[in-house]
C-alpha cells in the first residue's frame, strides 16, 4: 500500500502540470524555463502514426474485481475538450471480452422475415451509399448509486458516456435490400463475441436512424468499439448497439434475450420491473471543475461540461454555482445535435468560498432533469439503470473540489 | 441542410422509394446457403418454436453442472464467485432484492438460449443439446419450477410458467414530475 502510493506520487510528479488546476495556475505564478531552441528537442519529422505528447497521460479507468474479470472503463471526462471523445478513451463495456476479428473473415447475414436473405463482406457494406453523424453512446448503468460507493471524479461518476463521428450504412437501406417480409416487427442482432451477445430492436427504429457503422471519428472502429462492424443506435442504451455485429434476424416479437430480461430492466419499489427502456434521459454533467480537481486560488474560471438527450437536441442547460438556489443559462457550443454531447460554457469568478455547482438541462421535447430524490421518489433504489439526476460538485475554501452527493 | 447532405437525402428517398417496390437496388451481397443460415441460426423465441431436437432432466444435468459450472456459479448455485443462480423468490420487493433465474427471468426459453450461446464462459458453444436441456431442468429443479424427473425437450420447455412471468411492464417515461409551483 505504501509502496504503491509512493510509487503513485512519484509517477504523479511527472503528471502533475496535467492536472488543469495547476496548468492554469503555471503561467501566473511561477516563471517558466526560459526559451529554447525547438530543434534540439524535437521528436523526429515525421512519423506513421502519431502519438499524443508524452506530456498527456488522460486515460480510461477501471475497479479492480477479485475475480479478474473486469467488464468496464471509463472515459475521462474531466479532461474531454469539445464534444467528440478521442477513439482511444471511448468507455467500454464488454460482457464477454474484445474478440479480435479479421474483417476480411467477417460477415453480417440479414435472415429470417425477408425475402432475400443476404450475407455481406465488410468491403461490400463499404461500397454502400455511407453516412456519418455525431452521436453519443451511453451506457445505461452510468452514473448509477448516486449517494453509495466511493465514486469521486466525473470519470467515475459519469465516464460511461462518449460521442463520437461514425460512418456507416443506414440499416433501413440493408433490409430494403433484403426486403421485409409484412408480419416483421423486431429484429435480433447478434455479435461475434464469446457471448454472442443477442438484443431485440424494434423494427421502427431500424427502419428511421439506426446506423451499421464501421467507421469512428475518421477511423476505423476500435477493436473495443466493435471492429469491424457494429450497430449505432441514436439515443438508446448503449448496450443495445450490438457490437461485432454478425447477424440480423427479422422477426414477428422481441426474442426476449438475457439482456433484456436478467439484465438491462429496471426493478420498481412494488417489485416489478419495467421492460425495454430504450431511450436514455436527458442529463448533463459539470467537466470543469469536477471531483478530484483543485482551484488554485480565487478569480475567473470557465465552468464547463456536457449534456446530451436520448430524445433528441438539447435546447438548454443552466448551471447554479450557489447549491442550487439561483440557475443562470449557460452558453451551449455548437454544434448542438441530436444524439450528441453538446458542450456548455459558464463564465464565472470564485470568490474563495466554499462553493457547490451543478448544471441542469432541458431537450427538445421539454425533459429535464430531476434531482436524486425526485428520481428516488419514482424509481426506487432498486433500480439500476438510467440514472440521469443532477449532479453537484462542493468547491471547498483549499479549493479542492469533491462529490457533493456522496 | 447542406448540399452534400441534401444530395444523400434525395438519393435515399429515390432508394426507399425503388424498395417500396421491393426490389433490391444496390445488388451487393449474395444469397446465403441454407447451411449457411443454420449454422447462425440458434436464438430461441419466447415460444420455443427454433428449440432443436433433444431432452434432458434436472439429475443429469446435476452432474454436467457439478463438472462444468460449478466452479463460478457455486456447488449449489447460490455460493458465486459468479452470479447467483438459484434462490431469490420473494425478495423484489424488498429492499434487498435477490435476481436469479428462479425469482426474476420471465421465460425458461431464455435460461436455454443464454446457455446454449454464452455459457460456460471458458468455452462458450460447447455443449449438445442434451446438456443444455439438462441444465436448464436442473436450474428450473433448483429453483423448485419443475420437479427432478420431469424431462425438458422442445415440448415441454415452452410450457415452464416463471414465477415472474407477469413481473414485467412497458416503459412509461418520463416519469419524474416537476415538482410543484415548478422549478426555481
Ligand atoms: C468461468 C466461469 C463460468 C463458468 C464455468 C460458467 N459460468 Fe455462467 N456466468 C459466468 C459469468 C461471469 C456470468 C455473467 C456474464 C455477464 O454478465 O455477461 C454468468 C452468467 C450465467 C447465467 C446468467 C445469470 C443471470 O442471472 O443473468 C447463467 C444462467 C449461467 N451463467 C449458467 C451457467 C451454466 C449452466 C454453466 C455451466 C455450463 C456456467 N454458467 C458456467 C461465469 C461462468
Amino acid at each position: 500500500m505504501k509502496s504503491s502510493r509512493r510509487r503513485f506520487l512519484q509517477d504523479g510528479a511527472i503528471l502533475t502540470g496535467l492536472v488543469a488546476g495547476t496548468v492554469r495556475s503555471a503561467s501566473g505564478q511561477t516563471p517558466g524555463p526560459g526559451p529554447e531552441n525547438p530543434a534540439h528537442r524535437s521528436a523526429g519529422f515525421v512519423s506513421a502514426m502519431g502519438e499524443r505528447s508524452r506530456f498527456e497521460a488522460s486515460a480510461r479507468i477501471w475497479s479492480d474485481s477479485s475475480t479478474g474479470r473486469v467488464t468496464s472503463s471509463r472515459t475521462p471526462l474531466q479532461d474531454s475538450k469539445g464534444i467528440i471523445t478521442p477513439s482511444m478513451l471511448h468507455f467500454e463495456r464488454h460482457h464477454a471480452r474484445v474478440p479480435e476479428i479479421d474483417p476480411r473473415r467477417h460477415r453480417l447475414l440479414i435472415h429470417g422475415l425477408v425475402d432475400r436473405p443476404l450475407i455481406f463482406t465488410v468491403a461490400e457494406l463499404e461500397r454502400l451509399p455511407s453516412i456519418s453523424r455525431i452521436y453519443f453512446l451511453e451506457c445505461s448503468g452510468n452514473s448509477r448509486n448516486p449517494r453509495r460507493g466511493n465514486a469521486e471524479t466525473a470519470q467515475q461518476t459519469h465516464g460511461m458516456t462518449s460521442c463520437s463521428e461514425w460512418t456507416g450504412v443506414p440499416l433501413s437501406l440493408l433490409l430494403q435490400e433484403a426486403g421485409v417480409q409484412r408480419e416483421a416487427s423486431w429484429l435480433v442482432a447478434e455479435g461475434a463475441d464469446a457471448a454472442k451477445m443477442t438484443r431485440s430492436i424494434p423494427l421502427t427504429k431500424a427502419m428511421d436512424d439506426i446506423l451499421v457503422a464501421y467507421g469512428q471519428n475518421g477511423g476505423a472502429l476500435r477493436p473495443e468499439q466493435g471492429y469491424p462492424l457494429r450497430l449505432l443506435i441514436p439515443g438508446w442504451e448503449g448496450n443495445i448497439s450490438i457490437k461485432w455485429l454478425r447477424q440480423i434476424q427479422v422477426v414477428d416479437q422481441p426474442y426476449m434475450t438475457r439482456e433484456e430480461t436478467s439484465r438491462y430492466t429496471d426493478l420498481l419499489p412494488d417489485g416489478r420491473a419495467r421492460q425495454f427502456t430504450f431511450e436514455m434521459d436527458p442529463k448533463s454533467v459539470i467537466t470543469f471543475p469536477s471531483g478530484g480537481g483543485n482551484l488554485p486560488g480565487p478569480g475567473f474560471y470557465e465552468i464547463t461540461g456536457l449534456a446530451w438527450s436520448g430524445r433528441g437536441a438539447i435546447r438548454r442547460v443552466e448551471v447554479s454555482t450557489d447549491g442550487g438556489a439561483n440557475w443562470q443559462d449557460a452558453q451551449l457550443q455548437e454544434p448542438v445535435l441530436r444524439f450528441a454531447h453538446t458542450r456548455f460554457r459558464f463564465a464565472w469568478k470564485w470568490d474563495g468560498g466554499e462553493a457547490v455547482v451543478q448544471s441542469r438541462c432541458i431537450d427538445e421535447q421539454g425533459g429535464f432533469q430531476p434531482t436524486v430524490d425526485e428520481l428516488i421518489r419514482v424509481r426506487g433504489t432498486n433500480y439500476n439503470y438510467h440514472h440521469n439526476h443532477i449532479q453537484a460538485w462542493k468547491i471547498n475554501r483549499d479549493g479542492s473540489v469533491r462529490n457533493a452527493l456522496v | 441542410m447542406r448540399w452534400s447532405d441534401f444530395l444523400v437525402m434525395a438519393v435515399f428517398v429515390a432508394v426507399c422509394a425503388a424498395a417500396q417496390a421491393q426490389s433490391p437496388a444496390y445488388g451487393l451481397g449474395r444469397t446465403p446457403s441454407a447451411e449457411e443460415i443454420r449454422a447462425w441460426d440458434i436464438a430461441i423465441g419466447p415460444e420455443g418454436k427454433e428449440l432443436p431436437p433433444g431432452k434432458g432432466t434436472a439429475k443429469e444435468g446435476a452432474t454436467i453442472y457439478a463438472a462444468r459450472c460449478a466452479a463460478c456459479h457455486g456447488q449449489t448455485g447460490t455460493e458465486g464467485p459468479f452470479n447467483r443462480l438459484v434462490g431469490g423468490q420473494g425478495t423484489l420487493n424488498t429492499n434487498r432484492p435477490v435476481k436469479t433465474v428462479g425469482s426474476y427471468w420471465p421465460f425458461a426459453t431464455t435460461i436455454w438460449d443464454y446457455i446454449n450461446r454464452a455459457m460456460p464462459v471458458d468455452n462458450p458453444g460447447s455443449l449438445a443439446p442434451d446438456q443444455v436441456y439438462a441444465l436448464t431442468a436442473f436450474l428450473l429443479y433448483r429453483n423448485s419450477i419443475i420437479q427432478e424427473t420431469d424431462v425438458m425437450d422442445a415440448a415441454s420447455l415452452p410450457k415452464v410458467r416463471m414465477p415472474n412471468r407477469n413481473g414485467f411492464v412497458p416503459d412509461p417515461r418520463p416519469d419524474w414530475k416537476a415538482p410543484v409551483g415548478g422549478r426555481n
